[in-house]
C-alpha cells in the first residue's frame, strides 16, 4: 500500500509509510471491532437457538441486531469503578494490555494475497508470541483487583493459557515443517488450487492435529469447555469480577479477537487460507502472477473474493466454538491440565513425528493429485529434503548481504499496494533436477 | 541535539544498551526483594543483547558481524530463562523456609 | 507535508523505542513496589524486542517477545504473586546504599556511553544512505545456521561468485544449539524439583511471629 500512495499519490515515501500503517490499523481495528459486536449478537442468537429460545428479539426488528450496539452504549455510560483495594495503575493498565496484544497479532495476518500489514519471514512465530502476552494482561487485572476471587481465576487462566501455548505450538509448527516457511502468506498460496491442496489433507497425522490445534486453540482463548478462569458459578466472574463499564468491554473484544485470530490463523494453515475450495480465479487467470508490475483490477478483485472466503472459513470456525461453547459441560482446572499434559503434549508429538516421516519417505498424500502450482507442498519435499545444496544455495541468494543476492527489495514485493509476496522464479519447482540446476 | 540523530548509528544502540545493562547493575546492587534483584539480571542480560544485535545488524554498518549477531542473543535469551526457573526456584526455597524474601535476612551462614 | 518528509523516521522509531525502553528500566530501578516493578520490566523488555526489529533482527525479537516476556516474565510474576505478602510488597533499601551506587552506577555510565562513542568505526554512519525501515529476511538464515550450515559464509569460486555448494568453511551453531537445549531441559527440571512443595517445619516462635496478611 506505501508503494501505491508514492506512485499514484506522489507522496514522500515516509509519509506514504506512515499513511500506510495507519491505514491498516485503521482497518485492522474495524475489523476486531465489528467482529467483537457481530461475535457478542451471534453468541446470543446460537446460545439461544441451542437452549431452545430465541435470543434477542426485539432490539432493531426480529433479528435483535441492533443489541450489540445498544449495549455497547449501555456500557459506556457505566460508572467508571475502582475498588478501594485496588492497585489503581494496573486496575486500569490491565485492560489494554490484554486488548493491545490481541490486535498486535492481526499485524502479521494475513487477509489476501500480500493484503497484510506486516509482512514477515517469522509471522507464524510473532503470532505465537503476541497472543502468549495475552496473559499478562489477565494476571495484572487478577493481582490489581485487589478481591480473592479475581486472583484465583487470574492465575487458574494464565496456568491454563501458558501451559496449553506448548501443544498449541508443537501443532502450528507442523504446517510450518510442511511446507519450510514461517511467511503466512507463503502457506496459503502453496496450498492454492482444489480444496485437496489443503494441508489439512496432507497425512492424517495432520489431519489429527488439525483437530489438537482446535482443542488447544479453545484453550488458549479460554472458550468453553476450558473457560474456568470465567466460570460464573465458581468464580463470580473470575479476572473479570470487579471491572464494569468500558473496560469490562476491552477484556470481551480481546476475547472475541483471539478467537478470530486463532481460527483465522487455523484457516490459513489448515484450509488453504483464501483459497477457495475451487479455484475459480486461477480458471479466469485474475490472480496475480508472479511478477505483475502495476495494480489490475482483475487482480484486486481477486484479491477481495479471497479476503471474503478467508472471513467466511474463519466465521464459520468461530461459530463452531460458540457451539461447543453450548454444547459441552465446564471442565475442572485439574482435568483440563491433565487434557494438555496427558493427552494434548503427547498427541501432538506423535503427529508430528508422523507427518515428518510422511514428508521425508515421501508418500502419497491429496496434496500431490491435482497441484496447480508446481510450488506447492508437493514440491516442496525435493528441495529441502533431496537437494539441501540447492536449498542452500537459494536461501544465500535471498539474503541481503550475501553477493550473489538481488538487490534489496528487488525480488520480494513486485506490486504496488496489493503486492504479491511469492517467491522468486526459479525457487522450489517441482523436480529435484530442475531444484539442482536452478541455482547458479 | 539533532546533530547527534542525524543519522542512527551502532553508537546510539550501545548508548541504550549500556543504559539497561546499569540500571540492571543498580537493581542488583539495591533492591532488597529477591525477586528484585532477579529482575535486575534480567535488565542486564537485555542491555547485552540490545549491544550484539547492534553489532550484528547490516542496517547500522556494512562491515558488521551479521548472523553471530543474531544467533548469540538467542542462546543469551535461553539460558537467561534457564537462568531465571533456578533464581526463582531458590528464592521460594528461601521463602519456604524464611516466610521472607528480604536478601537482608539471609544472613545465617554469617560468620 | 514537508515535515513529516523530513523527519527521520528510523531516528522517530528509534528514539520511542529506546525512551520507552530506557525509562521503564528506570522505573524498575526506582519503584518499590514488586508487582509494578514486574510490569514495567515487561514493558520495557517489549520496547528492546521493538528496537530489535528496527535493527534488523527480527527472528531474535520475535524470540525476546515470546520467550523473555512471555516465558520468563510470566514465571516471574508468578513468583512475585506467591512471595507477595503485604509486608514485602514494598522493601525499601536504605539511602545511603542508594547514594553510593547511584555514584558507582552514575561512573560506569559515563565510561560506557564514553566507549561507545569513541570508536570511530562505531559512531560513523554506513555510507547506503538513510536507513530503511523495511524488514530483513533472515529467518532462514537463522535456522539454517542452527542446524550446522553457515548460508552467510558460502564457499567462492575463483571470481568470487557464491558456490551453491555445503560450506565447509564454518560449523555453524549446530553443537551449541544442542547442548543448550539440553542445559535448558535439565535445568528446568531441576528447578521444578527444587521449588517443589515440601512440608514447612516451623517452630513455635516463628509461628507466632508471622503475621498472616
Amino acid at each position: 500500500m506505501a508503494e501505491f500512495l508514492v506512485h499514484t499519490l506522489s507522496l514522500p515515501a515516509p509519509l506514504a509509510y506512515l499513511l500506510a500503517a495507519l491505514i491498516h490499523c485503521g482497518f485492522i481495528l474495524g475489523l476486531v471491532a465489528a467482529g467483537a459486536v457481530v461475535f457478542i449478537w451471534a453468541e446470543r442468537k446460537v446460545s439461544g437457538r441451542i437452549q431452545d429460545r430465541l435470543g434477542p428479539t426485539r432490539t432493531g426488528g426480529k433479528f435483535g441486531w441492533l443489541q450489540s450496539p445498544a449495549d455497547g452504549i449501555k456500557v459506556l455510560a457505566k460508572e467508571d469503578l475502582i475498588p478501594r483495594a485496588a492497585d489503581r495503575l494496573l486496575f486500569r493498565a490491565a485492560p489494554y494490555v490484554s486488548f493491545s496484544s490481541s490486535f498486535t497479532a492481526y499485524l502479521a495476518l494475513p487477509f489476501a494475497d500480500g493484503w497484510v500489514a506486516f509482512d514477515t519471514n517469522v509471522a507464524v512465530f510473532f503470532i505465537l508470541a503476541v497472543l502468549g502476552l495475552e496473559v499478562f494482561g489477565v494476571i495484572l487485572a487478577g493481582y490489581a483487583s485487589g478481591s480473592k476471587w479475581s486472583l484465583f481465576g487470574a492465575m487458574r487462566e494464565a496456568a491454563q493459557v501458558v501451559s496449553y501455548e506448548v501443544p498449541l505450538g508443537i501443532c502450528v509448527v507442523i504446517p510450518v515443517l510442511l511446507t519450510g516457511t514461517m511467511n503466512l502468506t507463503t502457506i496459503a498460496n502453496m496450498q492454492a488450487g482444489w480444496c485437496s491442496n489443503w494441508l489439512i489433507f496432507h497425512d492424517p497425522f495432520t489431519f489429527a492435529v488439525f483437530w489438537i490445534y482446535a482443542t488447544c486453540a479453545l484453550a488458549s482463548v479460554n472458550r468453553a469447555p476450558f473457560d474456568l478462569a470465567e466460570a460464573e458459578s465458581e468464580l463470580v466472574a473470575g479476572f473479570m469480577t470487579e471491572y464494569s463499564g468500558m473496560r469490562w468491554s476491552l477484556f470481551f473484544m480481546a476475547e472475541y479477537s483471539s478467537m478470530l485470530l486463532v481460527s483465522c490463523l487455523a484457516v490459513i494453515l489448515f484450509f488453504g487460507g483464501w483459497h477457495g475450495p475451487i479455484p475459480v480465479f486461477d480458471w479466469l487467470g485474475w490472480a496475480y502472477p508472479g511478477g505483475a508490475s502495476s495494480w489490475q483490477l482483475t487482480g484486486f478483485l481477486a484479491n477481495l473474493a479471497g479476503c471474503v472466503n478467508f472471513i467466511t472459513k474463519a466465521v464459520i470456525g468461530v461459530t463452531v466454538m460458540l457451539w461447543i461453547r453450548w454444547t459441552l459441560p465446564r471442565l475442572r482446572i485439574d482435568q483440563v491440565m491433565t487434557m494438555c499434559l496427558k493427552y494434548c503434549v503427547p498427541l501432538a508429538a506423535i503427529c508430528f513425528i508422523g507427518a515428518l516421516w510422511w514428508q521425508v519417505a515421501g508418500w502419497w498424500s491429496p496434496n500431490h493429485w491435482l497441484p496447480l502450482r508446481p510450488d506447492g507442498p508437493g514440491g516442496m519435499r525435493e528441495t529441502w529434503v533431496v537437494a539441501p545444496e540447492a536449498a542452500c544455495g537459494e536461501v544465500a541468494r535471498r539474503l541481503p548481504w550475501a553477493d550473489s543476492a538481488p538487490p534489496h527489495g528487488a525480488a520480494r514485493r513486485t506490486l504496488p499496494g496489493c503486492g504479491l509476496a511469492g517467491p522468486p522464479a526459479g525457487w522450489r519447482t517441482g523436480s529435484p533436477a530442475a531444484a539442482r540446476g536452478g541455482v547458479q | 541535539m539533532c546533530g547527534l540523530l542525524a543519522q542512527i548509528t551502532v553508537s546510539h544502540y550501545l548508548v541504550v544498551g549500556a543504559v539497561l545493562f546499569v540500571t540492571g547493575v543498580l537493581c542488583m546492587a539495591t533492591k532488597r526483594n529477591a525477586l528484585g534483584v532477579l529482575m535486575g539480571i534480567e535488565l542486564l542480560l537485555n542491555g547485552a543483547n540490545v549491544n550484539f544485535v547492534a553489532f550484528g545488524s547490516k542496517l547500522l554498518r556494512a562491515d558488521a558481524l551479521g548472523l553471530d549477531g543474531q544467533l548469540i542473543p538467542l542462546f543469551v535469551i535461553v539460558l537467561a530463562a534457564a537462568e531465571a526457573a533456578v533464581a526463582l526456584a531458590i528464592a521460594l526455597n528461601f521463602y519456604n523456609n524464611h516466610t521472607t524474601v528480604d536478601v537482608d535476612k539471609a544472613e545465617e551462614l554469617k560468620g | 507535508m514537508t515535515i513529516w518528509a523530513a523527519t527521520d523516521w528510523y531516528a522517530f522509531f528509534f528514539l520511542l523505542f529506546a525512551l520507552l525502553a530506557c525509562g521503564f528500566a528506570a522505573a524498575v530501578l526506582f519503584t518499590s513496589n514488586i508487582v509494578r516493578m514486574a510490569f514495567y520490566l515487561t514493558l520495557s523488555l517489549g520496547a528492546t524486542a521493538g528496537l530489535f526489529f528496527l535493527a534488523g533482527a527480527e527472528f531474535v525479537g520475535v524470540m525476546q517477545l515470546m520467550i523473555y516476556v512471555g516465558g520468563t516474565l510470566v514465571l516471574l510474576v508468578f513468583g512475585v504473586m506467591l512471595t507477595a505478602r503485604a509486608p514485602f510488597l514494598s522493601l525499601r533499601p536504605r539511602s545511603g546504599e542508594w547514594i553510593v551506587s547511584l555514584i558507582a552506577g552514575g561512573t560506569l555510565l559515563f565510561l560506557l556511553i564514553a566507549s561507545a562513542f569513541g570508536v570511530r568505526n562505531w559512531r560513523t554512519a554506513s555510507d547506503s544512505g538513510p536507513l530503511p525501515l523495511a524488514e530483513a529476511q533472515t529467518a532462514t538464515a537463522v535456522g539454517a545456521g542452527l542446524t550446522g550450515v553457515r548460508v552467510d559464509r558460502l564457499n567462492r569460486d575463483a571470481a568470487g561468485h557464491a558456490l551453491s555448494q555445503l560450506p565447509h568453511t564454518d560449523s555453524g551453531y549446530l553443537l551449541p544449539f544442542v547442548i543448550v537445549s539440553v542445559h535448558l531441559l535439565v535445568v528446568l527440571v531441576g528447578a521444578a524439583y527444587l521449588a517443589r512443595a515440601k512440608v514447612r517445619r516451623r517452630s513455635a516462635t516463628e509461628s507466632t511471629a508471622s503475621v498472616e496478611g
